[in-house]
């Protein structure tokens, strides 16, 4: 997984609540047995008008050309709701989205962006609908500093919380897996005091 | 100090508790399938790194497979090929897989009770949200991503953040007819489609410890369509008397030592929860939605809603982006609604319980004279192949079929359409499955969630159907 510091991009404005992990990657795209190959399916009911993809819909605000290159994606609450699909994630990462920023996320869906390097960052109401109006008007590119916890544009800058060991395994790129495996004493430990019919 | 059941089952899985660090809790089972889970076996294989519990992991082929033939090619190339990957990881890896025709071969979270690999107390995990089902028997069962299926796979546990707590007492006695997908749709309908993100659930009352144990995996198995990380009921004598003799569960002076831990699995007296909601059993009807999210549901004597019924914009906006995507007017009474396709299936409803429902629903028309309606087509799916069959030699199978209900193989099917069992653009389906997203269950279709009564009755009608004041309990 790759450090993640700070980043500074283009936000896009998604202006749907309870965004379901459907949407995101819709199922006929999770036939494959690799990690790659999704982010040209994130959104696609909605991002195109045929079921093949070929036909972008213009009214989708992805495919609006001031949000080309967009890597900080704006969402309302609920985001990511539903299956537990880590390819929705997979997808919106290969799209180009280092940094997800809503006021509420679904459970999977929040370890899911940890477990995968994207930042998942929560901010109260007001500050959302502060960042839809920034940046529906205008393109607006936003830093997010995950060393300070600092969401910053010009002179407007919001703070946000991520769990400690969280932020620790972001900003370092850890082996979440690695790590637990110096542990495997302890987890020998567990065991070995568990009943023989658990 | 008096505790929850959640806290209880948290507290004795607490493996590593280092401060700075994310708690990391044992995993006691792990149920795996074909769709999440090849890229953590990939991951395992790229670090060298081995399969710490073969025996503690289980594989089934449920979300790919076709209905229509018990054959692993039967639902096209992609889907072959994720099947084959896990039958070449599982022997690889030493994991028993319960693959296409094997008699213990089913959707993932109807196999795992049937066979008594879901016990009280354990902690259960498998890479489908709808894993929160096994918290009927009181284990904590939640789903989680592919990165945690490697995690699982590599360490037998998983790094958790305490959730909070929130009990829901259903009181007294739902009405005749109700049944357990009507009482969790009129929860998630109070609670709305986000409403219990963060909490766990501990449902209790009256009316939850009357249900048999089908009844509660139903309730549970939605606790995700309302945001919550797991749904628990506590294990009680119908548990326990639907666990015994199972093959997986335990034996002789086991079962005994078993049962004896597992009776303490309940939240004390005056425990506190972070949040509670009471509804009464006499006030839930049977339930319809209308919307594209689960918590978008209305009784089925109602009418379609308005979004200026709703105060919240957020709440506004969802109904008339819902009521587009639906092809729904406000003010259009429910059971106006006309449907084309029924599905009676799903991790939520394909037990033998909600078969012998939606049977007995057909049955009572099939008295009458009338079947499925000449331009609705209908598929019931059942959950397993013990399904199947227990449904066969109760002559449930018959019912259906001569009724002109087709009689499928067992998989997750139409509930999220990833084998052939799709929607086609414009259907509207009255469906006994868990979620109504857009395009679910094909690309521009529409879905209603209900119970399995209701859709029997939806396929025979060709609309949703107010069975109160039909007399179906007395068709026997």
């Amino acid at each position: 997984m790759d450090k993640f510091e700070s980043h500074t991009g283009l936000v896009v404005p998604l202006d749907v609540a309870n965004v379901d992990t459907d949407q995101i990657i819709p199922k006929q795209f999770l036939q494959k047995t690799e990690r790659v190959g999704f982010g040209q399916h994130a959104f696609h009911d909605w991002r195109y008008l045929d079921g093949e993809g070929t036909q972008p819909n213009p009214d989708f605000v992805l495919n609006a050309p001031q949000y080309q290159g967009a890597s900080i994606l704006l969402a309302r609450e609920n985001f990511g709701c539903g299956s537990s699909r880590e390819h929705a994630p997979w997808a919106l990462q290969e799209y180009g989205f280092k940094v997800i920023i809503a006021p509420s996320f679904a459970d999977i869906f929040y370890a899911n962006c940890i477990n995968i390097g994207t930042v998942p960052v929560q901010l109260s109401h007001e500050e959302i609908n502060e960042l839809f109006a920034l940046a529906k008007d205008t393109e607006t590119s936003l830093t997010v500093d995950l060393l300070n916890n600092k969401v910053s544009f010009q002179e407007k800058c919001y703070t946000f919380s991520l769990d400690k060991f969280h932020q620790y395994c972001l900003e370092n790129g850890v082996d979440c897996v690695g790590w637990t495996l110096k542990k495997l004493d302890v987890i020998e430990g567990y065991e070995a005091k568990l009943a023989n019919w658990q | 100090m008096a505790t929850t059941l959640y806290e209880k089952l948290w507290q004795r899985h607490v493996v590593d508790d280092t401060p700075g660090e994310t708690p990391l809790l044992y995993v006691d089972r792990h149920l795996i399938h074909e769709v999440t889970s090849p890229q953590a076996f990939a991951n395992l294989r790229f670090h060298g790194r081995a399969l710490r519990r073969p025996d503690k992991t289980i594989a089934v082929m449920d979300h790919n497979i076709s209905t229509r033939q018990a054959d692993i090619a039967a639902a096209g190339a992609a889907a072959e090929n994720q099947l084959r990957t896990l039958e070449k990881n599982c022997e690889e890896f030493g994991i028993k897989l319960f693959g296409i025709g094997h008699k213990n071969q089913g959707i993932v979270h109807v196999m795992g009770p049937e066979l008594g690999i879901t016990q009280p107390g354990q902690i259960i995990v498998c890479g489908d949200s709808h894993t929160a089902t096994h918290g009927a028997f009181g284990a904590l069962a939640f789903g989680i991503g592919t990165s945690e299926v490697e995690h699982v796979f590599a360490t037998q546990t998983l790094r958790q953040t305490k959730a909070k707590t929130m009990r829901i007492e259903v009181r007294g006695e739902v009405g005749v007819g109700i049944s357990a997908k009507d009482i969790i749709l009129a929860i998630i309908g109070k609670t709305g489609s986000a409403g219990a993100t963060g909490y766990v659930v501990e449902y209790c009352g009256d009316a939850i410890t009357a249900l048999s144990m089908e009844e509660r995996m139903t309730i549970c198995n939605m606790s995700i369509e309302f945001g919550a990380k797991a749904g628990l009921i506590a294990p009680d004598k119908t548990t326990f008397d639907y666990l015994q003799h199972k093959e997986y569960a335990p034996k002789l002076s086991d079962w005994d030592a078993a049962v004896a831990d597992w009776k303490t699995l309940k939240s004390d007296e005056g425990a506190e929860f972070d949040a509670e909601l009471v509804l009464e059993g006499s006030e839930i009807k049977a339930q319809v939605t209308w919307g594209t999210t689960p918590g978008q549901v209305t009784s089925v004597d109602a009418t379609v809603p308005a979004p200026e019924q709703f105060s919240d914009p957020v709440e506004k906006d969802s109904c008339a982006k819902a009521l587009n995507y639906m092809g729904l007017t406000s003010g259009t009474k429910i059971t106006d609604i006309d449907i084309n396709k029924v599905f009676i299936g799903s991790c939520t409803n394909s037990r033998i319980e909600d078969l012998r429902a939606a049977a007995k629903v057909v049955a009572y028309f099939s008295k009458q004279g009338k079947n499925v309606a000449s331009n609705v087509d209908a598929i019931v799916v059942p959950g397993s192949y013990r399904v199947r069959k227990q449904a066969e030699q109760e002559g449930l199978a018959k019912i259906f079929s001569d009724a002109g209900f087709e009689w499928r193989l067992p998989g997750c099917s139409m509930c999220l359409g990833m084998n052939d069992d799709k929607l086609a653009e414009g259907d509207r389906c009255a469906s006994t499955s868990n979620r109504n997203f857009e395009g679910r269950q094909g690309r521009g279709s529409r879905t209603h969630l209900v119970s399995p009564e209701m859709a029997a009755a939806a396929a025979i009608e060709g609309r949703f159907v107010d069975l109160s004041s039909e007399n179906i309990n007395e068709a026997h």
